[in-house]
């Protein structure tokens, strides 16, 4: 148990460095940019109407002070991180005095659940057909499957969010395409509400399904296969054991174990799918949010978005490592 | 070398339908430099025609011809994918080396740096250079920051290569006869991970393929110049599939298709060449 904890420790200062480190990155890729934040704001709110070039003197000073771009460079690094351990990441341009965290963190539920969901389906679907058209090999269901996983693999997530667009929206309308719920309803803990949430995200997590369980598939019917060669598995036929205990505690067992490592990996990718699936479908998330910020070239929401977005990344890896041992009984704590 | 590449031809068929997939795929991309028109200019062919005999894949809603438009695109994003395959590929290669071989300290600190970017959201940080970068973005730039990011995994599995042949009995040989350490890891290391380097190098192809489509097709690039990602960009701008120029959506996607499945089939059938106990299983031992 102590070994344990002692992993735990190393773990939890590894996520900490990463968070820090990912998050500073941010932070100096676009403090060192061209983009001075306090003009982009300045010009976006005198456009819209007309203003005394005195309340705009007024208005640059209110801002820079905001942002607090006059200090020097090092002294704007260690507000920013006080500011941050306070949640605080500055008001947001695009709905002016509204905070960037306030948005963030209204999208966030959104996408967390979108990616929980699927990626939890993904991992499953994935890998128990893929360990099960490793196991019987000439099953011609299971191969149909591989072909299928074989041909959908590849394809970026655009195209396949854009395919079941089309299919789904116009040729098929069953699902609806656009949104996180239906205008008619109100938000809340209703029968309404919540089915009209599922229905809408399930053209999305559907996307990220397609896209994600071929990798899965693939990788696990490799591993069952490798697996099924070694001699404790001719073995255990030879011996009688029951057919199924020998594909679920023999076979699959322990190619379920790097798989899990695997996850971990994944994990920081799938964002990118759920970026463009939230654009395609314009569902309420993280995704939408960012293209939101950069096209208003909100420089502060773009900021909380990235930074969010790696600390949840981190953690969920943080959170998969951490089960790792738990499972396999030959990973020792180091 | 070619000994090899006949005998997967001819044993592996998977490999074979990659390589001619991609191989439709390159000689229309080399096509363009031929090409009658310049790929940049708009109007300079009747808009919305569909694919008759004068405009083989038709043009589109810009007046250009989609057959030459396509063909300029393809060779700018495989060459994009090239670009970054390279490049992450000699990172990956220096990493994973250097790591697996020295060990110690300097395996800790690169493994770290590694856990960090594979731990990163590419996608957020792509669309941040964007937002900084704007009309900076050219795609050597882009190829750049992507190629940063795409190393992480394959160095790994460099390094874990590498971490078996350090205890071989031919590296301590070198070592003992006097070999520096670059020369052990370029010349004795080296080609034992070359078949691994073939085999990410298409599955990085096909990421950062993807990335720019993506990015692309959300308006995060230099949308004039023409790539798969522009070319879906436009037709999405000018609602091609609404306005009925259906050529414009569905010619793009199935070459595209075509890339990814070939370049993938290659990659897979690589790693299966890797791994002998699977060639063995082939060949019905």
């Amino acid at each position: 148990m102590q070994g344990y904890l002692l992993f735990v420790g190393k773990r939890a200062l590894q996520l900490l460095a990463v968070v820090f480190c990912g998050v500073s990155a941010t932070f100096f890729v676009t403090h060192l940019s061209p983009v001075d934040p306090v003009e982009t704001a300045l010009s976006r709110m005198t456009s819209r109407s007309n203003f005394a070039p005195e309340a705009i003197t007024a208005l640059r000073n209110a801002l820079t002070d905001l942002y607090g771009v006059d200090e020097p460079l090092w002294s704007q690094f260690v507000n920013f991180w006080l500011r941050l351990m306070r949640g605080d990441l500055g008001p947001s341009l695009l709905t002016f005095p509204t905070p960037a965290m306030v948005l963030v963190m209204r999208a966030m539920p959104w996408t967390v659940c979108l990616l929980a969901f699927s990626t939890i389906i993904t991992f499953v679907i994935g890998n128990l057909m893929g360990g099960l058209a490793g196991y019987y090999q000439n099953n011609r269901f299971l191969k149909f499957f591989g072909i299928a996983a074989i041909s959908i693999q590849p394809i970026p997530y655009y195209i396949v969010a854009f395919i079941m667009l089309i299919l789904f929206g116009f040729v098929w309308p069953i699902l609806p395409i656009s949104g996180g719920f239906a205008m008619n309803v109100t938000p809340g803990w209703n029968w309404y509400y919540i089915t009209s949430v599922i229905q809408h995200a399930t053209l999305p997590a559907l996307t990220l399904v397609l896209t994600g369980f071929g990798g899965w598939f693939l990788g696990m019917r490799a591993l069952v296969s490798n697996i099924v060669t070694e001699d404790y598995v001719t073995y255990a036929e030879l011996a009688g054991v029951d057919r199924k205990t020998i594909v679920s505690g023999y076979v699959m067992r322990n190619a379920l174990v790097p798989q899990f490592t695997a996850l971990a990996m994944v994990i920081g990718g799938i964002f990118s799918g759920t970026v463009i699936t939230e654009q395609v479908f314009n569902y309420p998330g993280m995704g939408s949010l960012l293209i939101d910020a950069v096209n208003a070239g909100d420089y502060s929401l773009v900021l909380a978005v990235s930074t969010v977005s790696i600390t949840a990344v981190a953690l969920a890896i943080f959170i998969v490592d951490l089960l790792h041992p738990l499972l396999d009984p030959r990973v020792r704590p180091e | 070398m070619f000994a090899v590449l006949r005998d997967l031809i001819r044993y592996n068929i998977e490999f074979a339908i990659g390589m001619v997939l991609v191989g439709v795929v390159v000689i229309f991309a080399l096509l363009s430099l031929f090409s009658p028109v310049d790929p940049s200019l708009i109007y300079i062919a009747i808009p919305d025609q569909p694919p008759s005999a004068q405009y083989w894949f038709g043009t589109n809603s810009r007046g250009q011809d989609l057959f030459w438009q396509l063909s300029a695109a393809f060779r700018n994003s495989l060459l994009f994918g090239v670009t970054v395959a390279v490049l992450s590929r000699i990172i990956s290669i220096a990493v994973g080396l250097a790591a697996g071989y020295l060990g110690g300290w300097v395996d800790r600190v690169l493994m770290f740096v590694n856990d960090i970017f594979v731990s990163v959201p590419i996608f957020p940080v792509l669309v941040l250079f964007y937002f900084v970068l704007r009309n900076n973005m050219d795609s050597f730039t882009m190829a750049l920051i992507l190629a940063c990011f795409g190393w992480p995994f394959d160095a790994r599995l460099i390094r874990s290569v590498a971490l078996g042949l350090k205890h071989r009995e031919f590296t301590r040989h070198a070592v003992f006869a006097g070999m520096s350490t670059r020369k052990v890891l370029l010349e004795e290391h080296l080609p034992y991970v070359m078949p691994i380097i073939f085999s990410t190098f298409m599955n990085n192809m096909l990421w950062s393929i993807g990335m720019e489509v993506t990015l692309a097709v959300l308006g995060f690039t230099n949308i004039n110049n023409p790539t798969i990602g522009t070319v879906l960009y436009w037709a999405n701008s000018h609602s091609a599939m609404v306005v009925g120029t259906w050529w414009w959506i569905v010619i793009p996607v199935i070459l595209m298709v075509t890339t990814f499945i070939g370049l993938f089939l290659l990659a897979i059938s690589m790693n299966e060449y890797i791994d002998p106990r699977s060639r063995l299983r082939r060949m019905g031992a």
